[in-house]
């Protein structure tokens, strides 16, 4: 039997119900994407009954590898290596500093995120979806032509995404509006971005790098998913961002280095760019692409290839490893 | 008297500062030249100088639209349209509530050449599924316009004039969204016309009246969603359809009305507009050159009637 089979009852989605003390919720209606994570699925107390301590949140992330590898199974197409680089940072800064809950989706003092890199959107939908904003069960839609979790970014099929992102450079721009209209209005919301180093080539970062340290947004943190690989190879191969800490430093961005799969790292870097000194923060996380599957753990394989079924299998018993 | 659109845009969109707390403005340092700098002068905290960077503008303005804004982001046309693909995404895909206002199009700003002249920009806006379009031909109709954008929770470009441009409408003139405007009747054939080049296609029209000939003129400045009924009817009523606007003829109106009546009514064209890279030239000689002074109109439209009479 195909475990990773769409139809298959989920056993890893009962672990989490079981964990989480909630109900799987029913499928919901599609066609009505731009309702659906406006609607409260889940117990919305959800994220006050979770454990957000730094090891559990760990255990989170890994059991959220689990997800991403379902998903890109079930679809059969997607970018497990640069999903897997970000799951760690996006567990952290979504369960301790964004905290996106189904009531709060559209809050407009809410926190902002803009996932610049959008191939990585399987890290953000597992998210989401262990935030209570998307049904579980969901996920294994991904890519299909019925389903809103849209192959990168689309915030017109699911809200909880705040901008469409997936044609490179542009999601540091919009981050940038987001946090020009905090300062506008006076309001102490922050903007958080993550962004790859591959779209850092791009000319817009450096549009957006040079505006918003002139526009002294501090309530703007972006956090580099810097797991050196792009699809035609090795990043600083390809086009060297080296020296980054410096070259930032010198645009006046207040620079943090950080080891982007220690989660008390991450922890502690977003926690220091809470402050407001007239710099926009920007935190280098060095990552793995594929981290938490020795066979994706490659700058380049798997950047952008489903796993088969026997990958898939294999993948899912090394994270399962992890969690024991 | 003629007054460019962009200082009609300008003046009321400053004018709207007061009642509209949520617009705000980004250019591209252009704004002694788009007119944005009249909202400047009076909003300086609802202003954004972004410098030159294009891209960076379109993004953030898609930031802060979809963080509960109103931006109207100015520059030349073919500067901003020309970063398409960040408009595609960040604006129209997103559905972003922001107004791209493109000055200076077509071959009318003269002498600084095809460099500065948007000859495509209409083209490119028109693929995207929910981009409104919008090119106003006189005051009257910008200010409308502008009225307009600025309550439309949607993706939207606003193409304007460098050069002055004449009256066609009286005191009386009311804005309505998507509807084409018959400026003059007649059978013979209908003139569909946008922006800069409305005034002198009416005039055109009334020289050949003279001779005979029974021109309709409409004006067409809600380019996109296009009144395609009114477009397919007028085509039925008279038979013979001409284009003119300062833009390429291939995807501009010209392009637009084809597609709709290949698909709903097929009828003899004829568009006059642009063909080829624009040069340097005073506004006035490139009119002339490229036919789209009133002569060169007249001209065109009367060899078109004689061939397919």
């Amino acid at each position: 039997m195909n475990r990773c089979s769409i139809h298959e009852k989920d056993r890893h989605l009962r672990v989490i119900s079981d964990i989480a003390g909630i109900d799987v919720p029913p499928r919901i209606q599609r066609n009505q994407p731009r309702k659906i994570a406006l609607i409260p699925i889940h117990n919305v107390q959800l994220l006050k009954q979770m454990d957000l301590t730094l090891p559990a949140l760990q255990r989170s992330a890994n059991e959220m590898r689990i997800d991403i590898i379902r998903m890109l199974h079930a679809a059969g197409s997607g970018h497990p290596g640069g999903s897997l680089s970000l799951i760690d940072i996006l567990t952290v800064l979504f369960f301790r500093y964004v905290k996106r809950s189904p009531d709060n989706v559209a809050d407009p003092d809410r926190h902002r995120f803009v996932l610049s890199k959008g191939h990585g959107v399987p890290a953000l939908y597992a998210v989401l979806a262990r935030s209570g904003v998307i049904p579980h069960e969901d996920l294994l839609t991904l890519r299909k032509v019925d389903s809103y979790l849209q192959g990168h970014p689309h915030n017109r099929s699911l809200p909880a995404v705040e901008a469409s992102t997936g044609s490179l450079g542009q999601g540091l721009s919009i981050a940038q509006g987001m946090a020009m209209t905090a300062k506008l209005d006076g309001k102490p919301y922050k903007v958080y971005c993550v962004t790859g180093d591959g779209e850092t080539q791009e000319g817009q970062t450096w549009e957006a790098l040079l505006s918003a340290a002139h526009f002294k947004l501090d309530n703007l943190i972006v956090l580099l998913d810097y797991n050196k690989g792009q699809i035609d190879g090795p990043t600083n191969d390809i086009l060297n961002l080296e020296p980054l800490a410096a070259k930032l430093q010198a645009f006046n961005w207040d620079v943090q280095e950080i080891d982007g799969h220690d989660i008390g790292a991450i922890d502690a870097a977003l926690t220091r760019a809470q402050e407001e000194a007239g710099k926009p923060h920007y935190i280098i996380a060095h990552t793995v692409k594929g981290k938490g599957v020795s066979f994706m753990e490659h700058p380049t394989e798997w950047h952008g290839k489903a796993p088969n079924n026997a990958e898939a299998d294999a993948a899912i018993k090394e994270i399962e490893a992890l969690l024991t | 008297m003629a007054k460019a659109t962009r200082v009609s845009f300008g003046e009321r969109l400053a004018e709207l500062g007061a009642t509209h707390p949520e617009i705000v403005v980004f250019d591209a340092d252009l704004s002694k030249s788009t007119q944005s700098q009249i909202f400047a002068a009076q909003y300086p905290d609802r202003f954004f100088e972004m410098g030159i960077q294009e891209h960076n503008m379109i993004g953030a303005a898609a930031g802060m639209a979809l963080s509960g804004k109103k931006p109207f982001i100015c520059s030349f046309s073919t500067f901003v349209v020309g970063r398409f693909e960040a408009i595609r995404m960040s604006i129209g895909y997103s559905e972003a509530n922001v107004t791209v206002v493109g000055t200076h199009c077509g071959v009318a700003i003269g002498e600084d050449g095809y460099s500065q002249m948007a000859l495509e920009d209409i083209a490119l806006m028109r693929t995207l599924p929910n981009m409104t379009i919008i090119q106003p031909a006189d005051d009257r109709e910008t200010r409308g316009a502008v009225d307009f954008l600025a309550g439309h929770p949607f993706p939207a470009f606003l193409r304007l004039t460098r050069q002055g441009v004449e009256h066609i409408h009286g005191d009386d003139y009311h804005f309505v969204f998507g509807k084409a405007d018959v400026l003059k009747d007649g059978d013979d054939a209908v003139l569909f016309t946008t922006g800069g080049v409305v005034y002198n296609s009416l005039k055109a029209a009334e020289a050949l009246e003279k001779e005979g000939l029974h021109i309709r003129v409409v004006n067409i400045y809600t380019i996109a969603p296009l009144d395609a009924e009114y477009v397919i009817q007028a085509a039925r009523e008279t038979g013979r359809v001409i284009t003119v606007e300062d833009h390429s003829i291939v995807g501009g109106l010209g392009g637009a009305i084809a597609e709709v009546l290949g698909e709903g009514q097929p009828t003899r064209m004829k568009r006059i507009g642009m063909r080829e890279y624009g040069r340097s030239g005073s506004p006035t000689d490139l009119y002339v050159h490229y036919g789209l002074d009133e002569a060169g109109i007249r001209k065109q439209v009367a060899a078109f009637l004689a061939d397919h009479s």
